[in-house]
């Protein structure tokens, strides 16, 4: 189920939403119409040193007030406005999105190294928790995601994506079984400054949860792939692994593998894998997952799920299908299929 | 004598027409069920304890066993049991020593949850063609890696605590030489070291002969510090410490003098025919921070080498017990479920005493990830476990590993009478007597032991395939893979699943 | 390596020192001495071979412990369970010492200059040729001698007449035997325990250990040889027996 695309642009050089949106549409055999989104990086120019809240609201009257006290705790909103929707006829607007412009304040963390990102972790997870008819689906900086249940071009539509640039791009087309229909349960799923597209399904979702949740993440979304996103964040940002050491910690080499490898790797990847055992991530999946700087793909340790790359210049494509690829760069060089656990990775420089 | 004889516990009694008057009958009863006289064999039932040695070796199938042949009046509060209970205590004023696990009645846990399997939105993986990872490491974990770069080589900074090497998550409990035969203790090593895993000696030393085993061995550290010296912490592959065990949770334990033969007082280093008395408490250890005084004294004894158990009774408030242990540096955590077997406890102790493993496992695994110290500790799981499933079972619910220990002797012919107290084991497992001892062939019971951990490896990869999970550590604490089978609200709470239909 | 090594271990954590202790008797010292000893435990942990070690402040917990085989001279009180387990060897206390001295201690000897705490000896245990000693010059508090399963404890009560005593001496005892200088109440009797006078055999057994102890620390023998002394011992070796009925 589930088709996934990415791209970055390793100068930062920004594109708009239209090429993501025809090479996500390319996919549409693999959803459902049910439920599509992307996520833009550098999107916010004029706010980029403020976290960009992102929430879906039941109801602005009642709810937003309370969420807005809730962040008046813990920072300024340096601005709010509802996103900018545009009707569809087969979109029916459940939700009011809305973006709020936050600027933590940074004392109020004092023992923390990441005080700004620990706030505002701890706000999403209070609010998704707490808070019904609210649910921030995306809180890093300068990311905009656009989300809803409708087919990937109906969701393009709604949000006109043609007109926000960014120099990383992801898209999500889903087929549901679990949640259809539900916004929050579209992809990307974001956190901070990370975001994740997932085609497949966790079958360790119960052993990752618990591991997360026992560092204070708490799992709202009723979805595996937020766990992604949360197991990304502890790794990289609170644990300072490398990309690369975190991708194989989600998905490790098997130990007969291991078993053979010169001495010091060998010592590496079982200190790994006896750390990071709960984080291990099981069960079909391929994977794209990106932040400010970088843009990783990578699929389960058996390769139960499809993904291809390549690369035009400085821009560097990951996907489901190679059609999709091409349907945003004819031009694209060689496509390269990756072993099963090995990341691809892009840098923005 | 106004009590008078309870009714027959067993009948037995013999088809003469199938009977062939071999006496292989008569030979295997250490307990005098048998006597043959003139061309007939007689039985006297009274003293049968259902061990089934004779009906195993007769080789016509002439033997018959019938449970209770005499009925009391059926009562639902004032069972068999319970009367006889009473009477046993009216004529002797004395505390019932029973044998084997509880025998109460309560509901299983385990056959209250049900396994998950995979259809069409992941795929089950068939462990005959594709990796299936067993492999568990027991010790303490960092909770983080540290690296740093030299000359653009990534260098591994954290140092790893020493840690087992278990090729699949089944290890066998401590069950001591004096509890069960020298014999019995070699099959089990034999089988362990066969199938990569590894044994525990119990509280009764390490007999020179399982020196070739040593690396698959555990050597425990109990109160009576029984066969305890620097030599014998040195051979063990870990050390554990007992603190107590799910059959007699609170109580020490106490090998009568009959039992130590001279081999036995040699590996326990206690005079032969002296009461082996281990007491409740450890003395040296009267509160938490004296366990981890105990935890440091071993490893600093072994010079920080050996990964150090510590294993508890489950008890009602085992979840914070355990989170103390995992502060003491110990390595594990061994949780004995009230259904753990042994060779004597009091009846009372054996029944009433204790809570089930299933749930055990479940506060201590969220005791410990609320506290952020899971990493910190193993949890090992024992108490009746049965079958694969319930090791699969134990482990989603958040155990590393298992300890079994009636079931590796059922692998060896024990039949669970409960009667190994009176040291008669006819199966030549819980006796010291050397005719009976040598019953038990370790070629064999080895190969009978290490098919059993085969068997359950076997089953436990094909539960895992089949819920599309490749590695063990995925399955261990996937509670969402679990669900409650008419299982109250409050417990599935406790055990933190879902119902089944959820 | 010098026959004599000297260890500072002022500030220092207990395996840095035992590990220190260890390569100077893997080296072939014969004699070590500590210095500013101040609360680590665990000293001479598991160690073996045939070297003194001087201790010069306050030892931690576990002095000796699973010792096989040294000297240990300690100049200084100790805390608790010095030759907790021991196995072979030598402790000399000048002072006092805390709780459960000689805990489960099964060969070796222990001299106590003054006083120890509560449940003294409890557990020691014999085997074969290894026999544990525990002698105590001053007194002793509860439950000396619990538990006792083999060995020999002697208490001296040197500061007097005869050692001040507490409740439960001996309780449990199954095996070996405490030997008490002056009168030993019947309420200070533990359960299973009976006292009778020290005769004979015994008299001659703890004469030369009392003579030992007098040249560690410089006493007259004398006084203590030709008091009156008290054996206690095992009324039962099966103390618990009566106790359990079987199930069958």
């Amino acid at each position: 189920m589930c088709g996934i695309i990415g791209v970055i642009d390793r100068s930062r050089k920004r594109m708009d939403g239209t090429g993501i949106r025809a090479a996500l549409s390319r996919m549409d055999e693999r959803g459902s119409g049910e439920g599509a989104g992307y996520a833009a990086y550098g999107a916010f120019p004029d706010f980029k040193e403020y976290y960009a809240l992102h929430v879906f609201f039941d109801n602005l009257h009642e709810i937003k007030p309370i969420v807005e006290e809730e962040l008046s705790k813990w920072g300024e909103i340096e601005h709010q406005e509802p996103i900018p929707t545009y009707e569809q006829p087969n979109i029916k607007k459940v939700h009011s999105p809305w973006r709020f412009f936050f600027r933590p304040d940074l004392h109020l963390m004092p023992r923390s190294t990441t005080p700004g990102d620990d706030i505002v972790t701890h706000l999403v997870m209070k609010i998704n928790t707490t808070i019904p008819g609210a649910l921030v689906y995306a809180s890093g900086k300068n990311v905009a995601v656009f989300k809803a249940s409708g087919w990937p071009e109906e969701v393009a539509a709604f949000y006109r994506i043609q007109d926000y640039e960014g120099y990383l791009w992801l898209g999500h087309n889903r087929y549901p079984t679990n949640t259809p229909g539900w916004w929050g349960g579209a992809h990307p799923f974001n956190l901070l400054h990370w975001s994740v597209v997932h085609n497949g399904e966790i079958t360790s979702y119960g052993t990752n949860r618990r591991y997360i949740e026992s560092y204070g993440y708490q799992c709202s979304m009723y979805t595996d792939t937020e766990v992604v996103a949360y197991l990304f964040d502890l790794l990289i940002r609170r644990h300072g692994l490398s990309l690369e050491m975190a991708v194989k910690a989600l998905a490790p080499p098997f130990w007969d593998e291991i078993d053979q490898m010169p001495e010091r790797e060998q010592e590496i990847m079982r200190a790994i894998r006896l750390t990071y055992g709960p984080a291990l991530m099981n069960g079909p999946f391929a994977i794209v997952v990106a932040n400010q700087d970088s843009m990783v793909g990578f699929t389960d340790r058996i390769k139960l799920r499809p993904l291809v790359s390549g690369e035009l210049g400085d821009r560097l494509y990951i996907s489901s299908e190679e059609a999709a690829i091409r349907t945003m760069e004819p031009e694209v060089g060689e496509i390269v299929m990756p072993r099963a656990g090995e990341p691809i990775i892009g840098r923005a420089r | 004598m106004s009590i008078g004889s309870v009714p027959l516990r067993y009948r037995i009694s013999v088809d003469h027409d199938q009977c062939m008057i071999c006496g292989r009958c008569v030979e295997s009863c250490p307990y005098g069920v048998f006597r043959k006289e003139g061309e007939q064999i007689h039985v006297n039932s009274r003293v049968c304890v259902a061990c089934h040695r004779c009906i195993s070796m007769c080789p016509r199938d002439a033997i018959s066993l019938v449970e209770r042949p005499v009925d009391y009046r059926s009562h639902p509060i004032w069972t068999p049991q319970v009367k006889e209970a009473i009477y046993n205590q009216a004529r002797t004023g004395k505390i019932i020593l029973s044998g084997m696990g509880n025998a109460q009645d309560y509901p299983v846990i385990f056959d209250r949850l049900v396994l998950d399997a995979c259809q069409v939105t992941n795929p089950s993986i068939d462990p005959l063609r594709e990796p299936m990872e067993l492999r568990t490491y027991i010790g303490k974990k960092p909770a983080h890696l540290d690296f740093k770069m030299v000359n653009g080589d990534t260098v591994l900074e954290t140092k790893l605590s020493p840690n087992l090497l278990l090729e699949t998550p089944i290890m066998i409990g401590h069950m001591s030489y004096g509890a069960i035969s020298l014999n019995a203790q070699q099959s089990l090593a034999r089988a362990v070291t066969e199938c990569g895993t590894f044994m525990g000696t119990g509280e009764g030393g390490l007999h020179h002969s399982l020196y070739p085993y040593q690396d698959h061995m555990i050597v425990q550290v109990a109160s009576g510090r029984f066969g305890v010296d620097i030599n014998y912490l040195e051979r063990g592959a870990a050390i554990e410490i007992k603190i107590g065990q799910g059959a007699k949770p609170g109580l020490g334990g106490h090998l009568p003098g009959e039992k130590i033969c001279a081999d036995v007082s040699c590996t326990r280093m206690i005079p032969e025919g002296s009461d082996a008395i281990s007491p409740a408490p450890h003395h040296d250890i009267y509160s938490i921070e004296d366990l981890k005084q105990l935890v440091r004294s071993l490893k600093e004894a072994t010079e920080w080498k050996k990964p150090v158990f510590v294993k508890i009774a489950a008890v009602h408030n085992s979840a914070a017990i355990a989170a103390g242990i995992a502060r003491s540096s110990a390595d594990a955590v061994v949780i004995d479920g009230f259904r753990g077997g042994t060779g004597a406890a009091p009846r009372v102790f054996r029944d009433h005493v204790g809570i089930p493993i299933e749930a055990a496992v479940a506060s201590v695994d969220a005791k410990l990830r609320s506290q952020g110290i899971r990493n910190e500790v193993s949890l090992i799981a024992s108490g009746g476990i049965r079958e694969s499933a319930d090791v699969a079972k134990v482990i989603a619910l958040g155990a590393d590993a298992v300890y079994i220990g009636t079931a590796a002797l059922v692998a060896m012919g024990c039949r669970v009478c409960g009667t190994c107290y009176k040291g008669l084991c006819p199966w030549g497992i819980a006796t010291q007597r050397p005719d009976l001892v040598a019953r038990l062939d370790p070629d064999f019971a080895s190969v009978n032991v290490a098919n059993l951990i085969h068997a359950w490896t076997l089953e436990l990869s094909e539960l895992m395939g089949a819920a599309g999970i490749n590695s063990i550590e995925s399955l261990r604490g996937n509670r969402d893979r679990l669900r409650g089978y008419l299982l109250d609200e409050s417990i599935m709470k406790v055990l933190d699943v879902k119902t089944v239909g959820a | 390596m010098a026959d004599t090594v000297r260890i500072d271990a002022k500030g220092m954590h207990y395996t840095p020192l035992n590990r220190a202790i260890k390569a100077a008797v893997a080296s072939g010292a014969r004699k070590i001495e500590l210095d500013n000893i101040m609360g680590q435990r665990f000293i001479a942990d598991g160690l073996r071979g045939d070297v003194e070690i001087i201790i010069n402040g306050v030892p931690g917990g576990d002095l000796g412990m699973f010792m096989s085989g040294p000297t240990c001279i300690v100049h200084g009180n100790c805390e608790h369970a010095p030759g907790n387990t021991m196995d072979a060897g030598t402790i000399v206390i000048h002072g006092n010492a805390g709780d459960a001295v000689a805990h489960s201690m099964r060969g070796g000897m222990i001299f106590v200059r003054d006083d120890i705490g509560y449940r003294g000896g409890i557990h020691m245990k014999q085997y074969k040729e290894k026999r544990p000693i525990l002698v105590i010059g001053g007194s002793a508090r509860a439950f000396l001698g619990e538990y006792m399963a083999g060995g020999l404890i002697l208490v001296l009560g040197r500061k007097g007449t005869h050692p001040e005593l507490d409740r439960g001496i001996g309780s449990g005892i199954h095996g070996g035997k405490i030997i008490i200088r002056g009168d030993v109440s019947d309420k200070h009797l533990g359960v299973g325990a009976k006292k009778d006078d020290l005769k004979g055999e015994g008299r001659e057994e703890i004469t030369p250990l009392i003579e030992k102890f007098c040249v560690f620390f410089d006493l007259d023998p004398a006084s203590f040889i030709d008091d009156r002394y008290y054996l206690i011992t095992p009324a039962s070796a099966r103390p618990f027996a009566s106790k359990y009925t079987w199930e069958v």
